[in-house]
């Protein structure tokens, strides 16, 4: 058991912070620390224009994609090499929110499932942030339910072996600024829900995809509504076999659950310098002892998080392979942000109503008590989450599923109608 | 950088585990909870013969050689399995104290005795209700003998040596007190788990020597009780991780209404959220056991945060290993509640949870919010 890095470690830190220090993009360095939950928050400057500026200089560089081959525009690094990079890029990551589904989940599944033509046409450019990619996946129907999706897929009647999908996506993060999709079909209504899919990937500019982004709660429109109405897919743009899409997506969903889950924070540094500035009757909040007991809570559940996944990281770098255990880190961060974010404002007495610039961490609490409620449901709910521990990790029994053998077709949709 | 026990620790991880297995079942337990010892002797004495309790103390004073991660490999297996001895007194307390502070010829007489199960020690700070503070010592020290009273002390009724915070003047210092000596009394008290026994040790004119300077009393318990937490936090979390295998396999085993309950989410959520208490305190812990092993400056807030961690795991697991059983599980017939009392006894062990989350925040005020977040 070592914390320290071995002097190869230390030798790939200092060569990381020599670059960086040479290229990262110093002049947006404070906005990007107060940039607000849930976005980059730039005001100077066109933010995918700045977050594309970045990942190009990465990958000319070779430091993008650090967990791709190089032959596809990646940097081949091992995971302690990965950690170590992330470490040190700081505040400079959050410039690569915009290509955190292209490069964790969409690319991972173009790399396992198309061929060898497409590989190199789609991953240099989605590595090297030229290209942005979405997952189409979640529909109005079926969220947590994803096999139950209604949009349609079927063999174009003019012998072209196109196909012609028709249907709407929902909650499609990032749609408004991609290039590609990754799109989840019905292509046989006739047989049970989890054997008649099948995967695409297209344009997101087709004829007759239409994206209507979603005004959230929080004021925010990160997801869209995605309608697609007569699209044209060419045949060569399918994933696996036809049929096969349920497969497919797991490879999608797997890597979905390490990338969202992988070291989020819970706010808690931000909570603790707060409590050190401010005053409860004339001594710093950390000397009441009932702040005392909250602060210690949400301490010990962020560095619980922090060091599982330097045990999983451990576990990795001896060729371990990442299992449902990694369920955990989405599971505890969305549920403690949230709470941790209602203690913050409770702690600013009447005062916390207020969101503006103003606030403590220039409303970074209120930001994150609006958003949060979307952190424990997005990717997996907190309720999926723990049925995946219990039953892959522990061993119970699955939940009975009635509709596991009925065809698609014969799955009621309403509590009052059949479909 | 490489967050996890080698290949040798966890072998013997499994040879500790094996023994306990078939040296210390839950009928061991029982005997001591039921019965008039205050501990399990022959389990003691089959430790040391293993080489566990002089796993950490150097082999010049008669130990083993090995060191701290091999002891916190050990004290996972014995919270696994509820040992009812002396161990974390002894060890984690007592050897560990004279260790870092004894005089050479503390060391001489007593590590040897420690390392071969001769000598049981107790640690003896606390003084009345609340957190211990400085303030609350009464007990003095006149450089040559102490008296007073101590409680509750763990093991006291059957310790050999004690270790005493003790007001020498008007500062505070440690002494070592040989319990054959004169003007020692022990009162039993009963408490809420009687697999691990509680006195008040009382001292008139009780010969004494001091650890460490006169005035230092203190700062050395308190650097003690760091490293003891860490110690202990691996036993809560072997206690966590049985507590919530028992629950799991009891949803497994137990069916109603035509299903294994453990199939309802109602139950199978209680046992996800109990893998995730264990999980975020195995962790923490292993982060302790770094700290600990390479007495890093960190090792402070490593010790808070693991034991916080770990006393958060083993009560909600014993607790939520209760409410999985249903009334099945609030019998004296089945093991739930004796792990719900060590739960609860060890979440009070040298300090309690809140004392620890109020700790963990000083320190943490006083420097480093990096070193845990």
């Amino acid at each position: 058991m070592d914390f320290n890095d071995t002097p190869q470690e230390a030798e790939f830190r200092k060569e990381v912070r020599t670059w960086l220090d040479a290229n990262a993009p110093k002049h947006l360095e404070d906005e990007l620390k107060r940039a607000s939950f849930g976005s980059n928050g730039l005001e100077s400057e066109d933010p995918i224009k700045a977050s594309k500026a970045w990942q190009k200089k990465k990958a000319e560089a070779g430091w993008a994609c650090l967990h791709w081959p190089k032959e596809y525009g990646g940097g081949a690094r091992s995971a302690m090499e990965r950690v170590i990079w992330s470490q040190e890029e700081g505040p400079y990551a959050v410039l690569s929110g915009l290509f955190t589904i292209g490069h964790g989940m969409c690319g991972p599944t173009v790399m396992e499932w198309a061929n060898e033509e497409w590989k190199e046409r789609l991953l240099p450019p989605l590595a090297s942030g030229e290209e942005v990619w979405c997952q189409l996946f979640s529909e109005p129907a079926s969220g947590s339910d994803l096999a139950g999706l209604r949009t349609r897929a079927v063999k174009a009647d003019d012998g072209s072996g196109d196909w012609i999908i028709n249907g709407q996506k929902i909650w499609t993060s990032g749609a408004q600024n991609s290039d590609w999709g990754l799109l989840i079909t019905r292509t046989d209504p006739d047989v049970p829900k989890h054997k008649g899919l099948t995967m695409f990937f297209l344009r997101m500019d087709s004829p007759g995809v239409k994206v209507v982004p979603i005004k959230q709660a929080n004021g925010a429109s990160g997801f869209n509504e995605v309608y697609f109405d007569d699209v044209r897919i060419p045949d060569d743009q399918r994933l696996g076999d036809v049929g096969n899409g349920w497969k497919v997506s797991l490879t999608t969903l797997m890597n979905e659950r390490l990338s969202i889950g992988s070291g989020m924070s819970t706010g808690f540094p931000e909570l603790f310098k707060f409590c050190m500035d401010m005053e409860i009757d004339g001594e710093a909040a950390t000397a009441d002892s009932g702040v005392r007991s909250k602060l210690a809570q949400f301490a010990v559940k962020q560095s619980g998080l922090k060091y599982t996944g330097m045990r999983a990281i451990s576990a990795l770098s001896k060729g371990e392979t990442p299992g449902p255990e990694n369920s955990i880190g989405k599971l505890v961060a969305g549920a403690t942000m949230q709470e941790l974010a209602m203690y913050a404002l409770d702690l600013q007495g009447e005062a916390g109503v207020v969101w503006d610039e103003d606030s403590p961490q220039n409303g970074r609490f209120q930001a994150m008590l609006m958003r949060s409620p979307a952190t424990r449901i997005e990717g997996g709910s907190d309720e999926i989450l723990r049925n995946i521990i219990g039953e892959r990790v522990l061993g119970l029994p699955g939940d009975i599923r009635v509709d596991k053998d009925v065809p698609f077709k014969e799955i009621p949709t309403s509590g009052k109608a059949k479909a | 950088m490489n967050l996890d026990f080698s290949d040798e620790q966890k072998q013997l991880r499994d040879q500790v585990r094996r023994f306990l297995k078939e040296n210390c079942p839950p009928a061991a337990v029982r005997a001591i909870l039921e019965g008039d010892d205050q501990y399990d002797a022959k389990l003691y004495q089959g430790l040391a013969d293993l080489g566990v309790l002089g796993a950490a103390i150097p082999e010049e004073y008669g130990g083993v050689g090995l060191g701290h991660l091999e002891l916190c490999v050990v004290a996972e297996e014995l919270g696994r399995v509820l040992a009812p001895v002396p161990v974390a007194s002894t060890v984690y307390l007592g050897a560990e104290c004279l260790m870092q502070a004894g005089s050479e010829e503390q060391k001489q007489a007593w590590l040897p005795q420690i390392s071969a199960g001769e000598a049981i020690g107790c640690w003896a700070i606390n003084e009345g209700t609340g957190r211990m503070k400085p303030a609350k010592v009464a007990l003095t020290f006149d450089g040559k003998t102490v008296s007073g009273s101590k409680a509750p002390i763990t093991d006291g009724g059957i310790a050999d040596f004690a270790i005493v915070l003790a007001k020498e003047g008007s500062d505070l210092s440690l002494c070592l007190v040989d319990l054959s000596g004169s003007g020692v009394s022990r009162e039993t008290l009963d408490s809420i788990d009687p697999t691990r026994g509680q006195v008040k040790l009382t001292f008139e004119g009780t010969p004494a020597t001091r650890i460490g300077s006169a005035g230092d009393g203190w700062h050395i318990a308190t650097q003690i009780m760091d490293r003891a937490a860490i110690l202990i936090g691996f036993e809560q979390l072997g206690g966590a991780d049985r507590a919530l295998e028992m629950g799991r396999d009891y949803a497994l085993e137990r069916m109603a209404f035509g299903r294994q309950i453990g199939s309802f989410q109602a139950v199978k959520h209680i046992l996800a959220d109990m893998y995730v208490s264990a999980t975020l305190a195995r962790s923490n812990c292993y982060y302790g056991a770094w700290a600990l092993s390479s007495s890093a400056a960190e090792l402070p807030i490593a010790a808070a945060t693991a034991r916080v961690s770990a006393t958060n795991a083993f009560q909600h697991c014993a607790k939520n290993n209760i409410q999985v059983h249903g009334g099945m599980g609030f019998t004296w017939a089945f093991d739930c509640h004796l792990y719900y009392r060590r739960s609860n006894a060890l979440a009070l062990t040298i300090g309690s949870l809140s004392t620890w989350e109020s700790l963990l925040i000083e320190r943490m005020s006083a420097g480093n919010v990096e070193a845990a977040a």
